[in-house]
């Protein structure tokens, strides 16, 4: 991967030398495509343009009404209005006038005369295309031609996406000065060139074109001069009251720039306050440490030195600040290769929702909330933490929490504790106990400073505001970047709390919930417009730079911040530059820092701590208290979701469309609950039920058998519900927000009433082999899931003894068994390696798959139809026992067959092989039959149903905004062509283009698939299967190594490696 | 005339099979109903109303393949595991249906059947009518219709060839070979009936259009001798055709990898099926038509009789193709078979299997009994019995087979929709249309045969078949 060789000097690399954005977006306005200033062009309001933006802007009010779930659905509706047709005749103006203006018009209409004329005109011009006029679309051309900006050539900026406040590290890849595609930061800690999810899918919030897209008051549009105006007196009339009646409600932020900004700010305004909310934020980590040591200090974890862990009710590897490190280091311990001696972490885990975490665990445990408390007591009591006793517990638990504290005992300073993030601060401060009495601080478990700028009890924090508010104590308030109208716990009722505040301004990039009970709404700046800086999870700083300049009025929260302190016009590069130079950076350091993408020794160095026993004997009390049954009702916690999160991401269609990593449920949530409580409470799968807390208002959701969910309780998550999301994202699901109580905001105590009616969700994957005997779906397929030895699972000491025996689960057809000469490839082959022991399920690769290759998505209805177009998808498969089941994930792309059963049906030989061994597709000559999909054992081939990418300006993902996102190496595909996984033919070809003028051959490792790069775990390798020194030859070389379905012949060269448990012998091999 | 005593005896002992024509009957008399009904009988008020209805079926039709190739195959049922449904499902059945026409008119002359005489031209149509619907699909079945002609070996500039390893291409061939040969064996058929018509039209376009038509024919002894030879080469060709064609169709599924579709089975068995669907189908058509135009003096009880002991023979035979599928799937030893079988008969789908054996199997079964045989009411309840299963078959073998194959991870389901479902009645309005042009402007029963076979009842002995 090539990085600019020089580091960003500065200024926004688009920005070119002459004063000319690249790209020129920017709402109707830029048709006009005049040169000059778009953006002062539309503040102008120049008449010219504002017919045109008038009109878009009613089409797209029109739409950012149009509700979530029925979008896709509403797309022909939409185009079918008469305001529709009518933007469209005004496109074409010259013509409008010939069609009827409606539907009555007998009199106006279209005569029989005009329709001769034009009919008779149409013919005649059919056969005079080259003679139409083309529109005059003045362009620009560069006056000097920008440095490094090569056609064709993408270049590589350090930056990173904040998220919670914490930096996710990346490499942005800009084609042309558009930002298509972030990769890790492989240099970067916190990252090692892996990202999740959410990073992957950043882009898309990039071009969202439901992004606000300019300053509004009170739905008109204004200017930032016009609001520094209107502010002014306001912020004059604070100074004299020392600012007590401001208010700023944030997220969470690492950002040191920030907080200087606000000190600034407490030099005229000493009482202003800082309040800080994330509905799903780290409250109960902040509150455990508190607890623990008196202090906010940062928890890190050290999996690679781990030898045993036990999570409780923790997500670790997948979600939180430093997921995707701690995933690497994790798996690290996990890829068994040689057969001598092998070697293996062990994973217990305690939990209430099956998570990725949970389905690596070598033991799990499904447990209610309370039982958690319990369990961390019991625990807590077995390894010798003073003060803490078991409460009663049942004779199986008791078994699982012996033998855990047991090998955590025996593996004293190489074991971790790792509380979950939504557990009680009891659970947090029991665990920092539970490592210190396991000597696994500054080992395993490593204390620093708090990475936060201003950490801070959150929950207590908006009460606070809230009770500010209808104190009537409030008179400016701003919510930069937080949305407690929607994610506030519901006896706040802070959509009736913001109302109090005198003046209220809301800055985000949507204009959602929040926005619409202020005044005044600003539109917040993509991370990857605006610059900023961040810390990681250990505390290591990055700068971020813009990749692009603003794509609407976007300014970021330093800069708004700015504007407070009376710095209207400061530039945030200016601010940041100020702060790290202040911070000792010099140029040359500070150039350093934006190319490497982080502030080298920034980490926040280990300190040593030790728990306060009153705190712990606190906490003791706590669980003490949680883990008895108390009151009545049935218990539901709630989970940031793995794809929307706490509702940030609803309108991100790759996000909507992600098949949740264990449901596989896409575009909904859905009340997850156990199969015994399915029974137990005669709920059905999909049947509405309604939720409500004592007091509050009802939430209908539909509910979902989730096998491994423990027994008593259920789990909803949270970001869905959104009413004022965007076009993608309004209406999907049911707001879990309306169950959240500030007493207790991830657990609610419920009434649940039943509907009887049935909701449609739509699952990407069934649980065929699960569910059978319960709940009536079919038990062929477990038998099937069997005897095909699709997913292939031993145990390390099965493995130790018998290596082999994975390999001879299936008997498969040897290449010199056929008649025909096998194809010798003479350079590259190409295959590729998965390694089952590694893969968490987390679905970054199939994100970093749907950027890199344009995969379009296709909304709820298509995808209940079957009709999904990942490439990639994780198949998920459960084994065991129906309550307690082992859970297992299979990533599946195209297996590029050796003899593809494909290639052999195609009638146009549009997929066919090539002679580096690639299964190609030929879309151009594809006339789809369908015949490959049927005749593809894997069905890895997607089909393109519809026009999933026809530009429509109703369509959130084909929005013209949309396109500046796409690969431009990668076709986007047309209706009826099969389109698949192609390993990523284009960027194999990049690497091979490049070899080949530097005359040499490709090296190992220097292709990477977009899965591949994007894994947390490096659960997946790719390479020259010829050269067997290259990784994935060794991989495939090695005793797990196996090929799916390969008794068919069909040679796959996607191969997997089987997935090994390691259970405690002391608990027996389940799991 | 006198029998011989040795003949009087055979009479009593072997009763007399019915004539294939009515006793009675002239060249001349045989020559006048048939070509009545086309010249000179007023189109009856329940041909416009069966026509109308049949129009506005196509026209639905065109609707539906329009709204097709402008929004796309999203319009149909079919997904991901299940890429083929309604369109290949419904290919097949009606190419099935297309085979009884050419198995009648070549295959029975060339063994020289003369019962086929007087339902040969019929089944002739309907096997052309039959085959332009089939034709219809694979073409709007694929995503870029309006490409679909890349299928074809046609030389070009991209200098690409079709991929001739595919089962899809054979089917080009196959299809495209037994459409034009069907056409123009029928057509030829035609030209002595067709001059018949022209010399006794009343009016001058019948006349003209009709004399183009006959190409000249005069009826010499040069014509006829020209025109048997040709006949008889144009059923050689034929007849392998009718064997080749569905089994080149059932290589569709048999050269795939998908269990239910990788099986040797097809090829016969796909044959007797078609061979048993067009037979079903033929007596559907016929059963009515004698009722309504009277012609139960050449379309006799003997035909019907001969054609339910067709489909009886050919039903068995795809009895024995149900069996062994199912056997094979236990005793292959192959678990994706075993499942495959298993599935059909527990999965989502086992009622529509049911509903097949019960169509195709149980049903047919009633023809070992005469009345069935000879009761044209309970034969054409028998005959729709087999033209539903025979669908349901093709629907069992596209549907169940792909819904679950290998990956229990991607396993779906499949339903038609409304647009499926349009298109299917559509074509069923489509043949209904042609058959009713066709009865109404062309000879529906081979005149000159008919003359023929008169002349050669009349002077034989009136008591014994001449072979």
């Amino acid at each position: 991967m090539s990085k600019g060789s020089t580091a960003s000097g500065g200024e926004p690399r688009v920005q070119i030398p002459g004063g000319e954005p690249l790209v020129q977006i920017g709402g109707a306005a830029d048709a006009a495509g005049a040169a000059g200033d778009c953006h002062e062009e539309w503040k102008k309001g120049a008449a010219a343009s504002e017919r045109s933006a008038l009109d878009l802007a009613s089409v797209r009010e029109r739409l950012r009404n149009a509700k979530g779930p029925q979008f896709w659905r509403s797309l022909e509706e939409l185009a079918a209005t008469p305001q529709f047709e009518d933007m469209l005749h005004r496109e074409f103006p010259r013509h409008a006038a010939e069609w009827p203006a409606d539907g009555d018009g007998a009199t106006n209409g279209f005569s029989r005369r005009n329709f001769l004329q034009l009919s008779s005109a149409s013919l005649a011009l059919a056969g005079l295309t080259a003679c139409t006029r083309q529109p005059i679309e003045k362009i620009v051309p560069y006056v000097k031609q920008p440095e490094e900006i090569l056609p064709g050539r993408p270049l590589f900026f350090a930056t990173a996406m904040p998220f919670l406040g914490y930096a996710n590290p990346v490499l942005a890849e800009s084609n042309m000065g558009r930002p298509t595609k972030l990769e890790g930061n492989p240099e970067h800690g916190a990252s090692l060139g892996a990202t999740d999810a959410f990073t992957q899918a950043a882009i898309l919030t990039l071009y969202d074109p439901d992004r606000s897209q300019s300053i509004s008051n009170l739905e008109n549009v204004r200017t930032w001069s016009a609001l520094q105006a209107a502010l002014k007196p306001f912020l004059d009339a604070q100074i004299a009251i020392e600012g007590v009646g401001i208010r700023v409600l944030t997220g969470s932020t690492t950002s040191a720039t920030f907080r200087a900004q606000w000190d600034q700010l407490m030099g005229p305004y000493p009482q202003a306050q800082w309040h800080q909310w994330e509905p799903a934020g780290r409250d109960a980590v902040r509150a455990g440490s508190k607890l623990a040591f008196g202090e906010y200090l940062e928890t890190r974890y050290d999996f690679a030195k781990a030898d045993v862990v036990l999570t409780l009710d923790s997500d670790v590897l997948t979600a939180g600040p430093g997921a995707v490190r701690y995933a690497r280091d994790f798996a690290s311990r996990r890829k068994v290769s040689t057969a001598n001696a092998p070697q293996m972490n062990r994973l217990y885990t305690l939990e209430t929702t099956p998570t990725a975490t949970g389905s690596m665990a070598d033991h799990r445990m499904a447990l209610p909330p309370r039982g958690i408390a319990g369990a961390a007591l019991a625990l807590a009591a077995a390894l010798g933490v003073e003060g803490a006793s078991a409460p009663e517990q049942d004779a199986e638990l008791q078994r699982f929490v012996k033998a855990a504290a047991r090998d955590l005992m025996a593996h004293r300073g190489r074991c971790v504790v790792v509380p979950g993030e939504y557990t009680p601060a009891a659970v947090h401060a029991l665990a920092h106990a539970m490592n210190a009495a396991l000597g696994n601080g500054g080992e395993t478990v490593i204390y620093g400073d708090a990475v936060e700028v201003q950490p801070q009890d959150q929950l207590a924090s908006l009460k606070s505001l809230r009770d500010d508010l209808v104190g009537g104590k409030v008179e400016v308030l701003f919510v930069l970047g937080a949305n407690p109208v929607f994610d506030a716990p519901a006896d706040l009722d802070f959509a009736n709390a913001i109302k109090k505040a005198k003046i209220r301004i809301h800055h985000g990039l949507y204009q959602d919930e929040t926005a619409e009970y202020c005044q005044w709404h600003l539109p917040e700046a993509h991370f990857l417009e605006a610059w900023g800086d961040a810390r990681a999870y250990d505390g290591t700083a990055s700068i971020l730079q813009p990749l692009i300049e603003p794509l609407y009025e976007g300014k970021s929260q330093i800069e708004v911040l700015a504007l407070l302190n009376g710095k209207a016009d400061a530039k945030g590069h200016d601010l940041v530059q100020a702060t790290w130079k202040g911070n000792g950076l010099t140029d040359a350091t500070w150039r350093k820092a934006l190319h490497d993408g982080f502030v080298e020794g920034t980490a926040s160095p280990a300190r040593s701590v030790t728990a306060q026993g009153a705190g712990i004997a606190q906490a003791i009390g706590d669980l003490l208290a949680a883990s008895t049954p108390s009151r009545a009702g049935f218990v539901v916690v709630l989970r940031p979701d793995a794809a929307v999160f706490d509702g940030r991401f609803a309108n991100n269609a790759w996000l909507q469309e992600l098949p949740r990593p264990l449901t596989k449920l896409t575009w909904d949530n859905a009340l997850l609950i156990s199969p015994r409580t399915a029974e137990v409470m005669h709920l059905r799968q999909r049947e509405l039920v309604e939720l409500k807390l004592v007091s509050g208002r009802p939430v209908r959701v539909p509910v979902f058998v989730d096998p491994g969910h423990a027994d008593e309780c259920a789990t909803l998550h949270m970001g869905y519900g959104r009413t004022r999301a965007g076009r993608v994202g309004t209406g999907v699901g049911s707001a879990a927000a309306a169950l959240s109580d500030s007493t207790s905001p991830w657990l609610a105590q419920v009434d649940l009433a039943l509907t009887g009616e049935t909701y449609l969700l739509a699952t990407t994957q069934e649980h065929y082999n699960i569910e059978a005997h319960s709940l009536g779906a079919n038990l062929e397929g477990r038998e099937a899931i069997e005897e095909r030895h699709l997913l292939r699972v031993m145990t390390l000491g099965e493995f130790t003894q018998e290596p082999e025996k994975i390999r001879e689960m299936v008997e498969s057809p040897k290449p010199e068994d056929s008649i025909n000469p096998p194809w010798t490839y003479e350079g590259y082959a190409w295959g590729l390696a998965v390694d089952l022991n590694a893969c968490t399920g987390c679905n970054a690769c199939v994100i970093a798959c749907q950027s890199e290759n344009n995969i379009p998505v296709v909304g709820k209805e298509q995808v209940d139809k079957g009709r999904e177009m990942h490439w990639i998808r994780i198949d998920r498969y459960y084994g065991g026992d129906l309550d307690r089941p082992e859970i297992y994930h299979q990533p599946v792309m195209c297996m590029h067959c050796e003899q593809a059963p494909c290639e052999v049906v195609c009638p146009v030989g549009a997929t066919s092989h090539s002679a580096e061994g690639l299964n190609d597709m030929v879309y151009n000559r594809c006339v789809g039959t369908r015949y490959c999909s049927n005749n593809c054992p894997y069905k890895v081939r997607r089909f393109n149903f519809f026009a999933w990418n026809k530009i429509e300006p109703n369509d959130a993902y084909s929005h013209p905004v949309q396109k500046l996102g796409r690969n431009p190496d990668v076709t986007v595909r047309f209706r009826g062509v099969m389109e698949k996984c192609t390993y990523c033919v284009q960027r194999i070809n990049r690497v091979k283009i490049s070899a080949e003028i530097a005359d040499r051959k490709v090296r190992d490792g220097e292709i990477k698939t977009a899965c591949q790069q994007a894994c947390p775990t490096q659960a997946i390798v790719f390479g020259n299967i010829n050269d067997p020194e290259s990784e994935v030859a060794k991989w495939k070389a090695g005793p797990r190594n196996y090929g799916m379905l390969e008794d068919l012949n069909t040679r796959p060269r996607t191969s997997y490696l089987a997935r090994l448990r390691n259970p405690n012998p002391e608990l027996g091999e389940k799991a | 005339m006198a029998l011989s005593e040795q003949e009087a005896l055979h009479q009593a002992i072997v009763p007399p099979k019915p004539p294939f024509i009515a006793p009675g009957h002239s060249p001349g008399t045989v020559t006048e109903k048939i070509s009545e009904i086309v010249l000179t009988r007023k189109t009856p008020r329940w041909w416009f109303v069966g026509f109308g209805i049949a129009f506005i079926l196509v026209m639905g039709f065109l609707y539906a393949v329009t709204k097709l190739v402008f929004e796309g195959t999203g319009l149909w049922g079919v997904n991901i595991p299940v890429g083929w449904g309604f369109a290949i499902v419904n290919f097949v059945w009606w190419i099935g249906i297309g085979h009884a026409g050419t198995l009648i008119s070549a295959i029975l002359l060339l063994l020289r059947q003369s019962w086929r005489t007087s339902i040969n031209r019929f089944a002739e149509a309907m096997t052309i009518f039959a085959v332009a619907c089939a034709g219809i699909f694979p073409i709007i079945h694929t995503g870029r219709p309006w490409l679909a002609y890349w299928l074809l070996p046609y030389p070009n500039t991209m200098g690409v060839w079709p991929n001739f390893r595919s089962p899809l291409v054979w089917d080009v061939f196959a299809v495209s070979t037994y459409a034009t040969v069907s056409l123009l064996f029928w057509y030829m058929g035609l030209i002595p009936d067709l001059a018949t018509l022209r010399d006794r039209a009343q009016n001058k376009p019948a006349q003209i259009i009709y004399g183009m038509l006959s190409m000249g024919w005069r009826g010499g002894s040069r014509h006829w001798q020209n025109y048997e030879t040709a006949y008889l080469l144009m059923a050689g060709i034929a007849t392998p055709l009718v064997l080749s064609v569905h089994t080149v169709v059932s290589f569709d599924f048999a050269a795939g990898v998908v269990p239910g579709w990788h099986t040797t089975i097809f090829p016969p068995y796909f044959v007797a099926g078609a061979i048993f669907a067009g037979f079903a189908m033929v007596l559907t058509l016929t059963l009515p038509l004698r009722a309504v135009f009277g012609l139960q003096d050449f379309i006799t009880q003997r035909h019907v009789q001969n054609m339910a002991k067709v489909m009886l023979a050919t039903g068995l035979i795809v009895a024995y193709g149900y069996i062994i599928e199912a056997f094979t799937g236990w005793y292959s030893g192959s678990h994706y078979e075993h499942f495959m079988m298993l599935n059909r008969i527990k999965g989502p789908y086992g009622f529509q299997y049911a509903m097949l054996w019960l169509c195709n199997i149980l049903a047919p079964q009633v023809l070992w009994i005469r009345f069935f045989r000879t009761n044209p009411v309970a034969l054409w309840i028998v005959a729709m019995f087999v033209n539903v299963g025979m669908w349901l078959e093709r629907y069992i073998i596209v549907i169940t087979s792909l819904h679950r194959d290998f990956l229990p991870s991607s396993w779906g389901e499949y339903a038609g929709t409304r647009f499926d479902w349009m298109i299917f009645v559509g074509t069923l309005g489509l043949f209904v249309a042609l058959l009713f042009l066709f009865i109404r402007f062309l000879p529906m029963i081979s005149i000159a045969e008919m003359r023929h076979m008169a002349h050669q009842t009349a002077h034989s002995s009136g008591t014994k078949e001449k072979a």
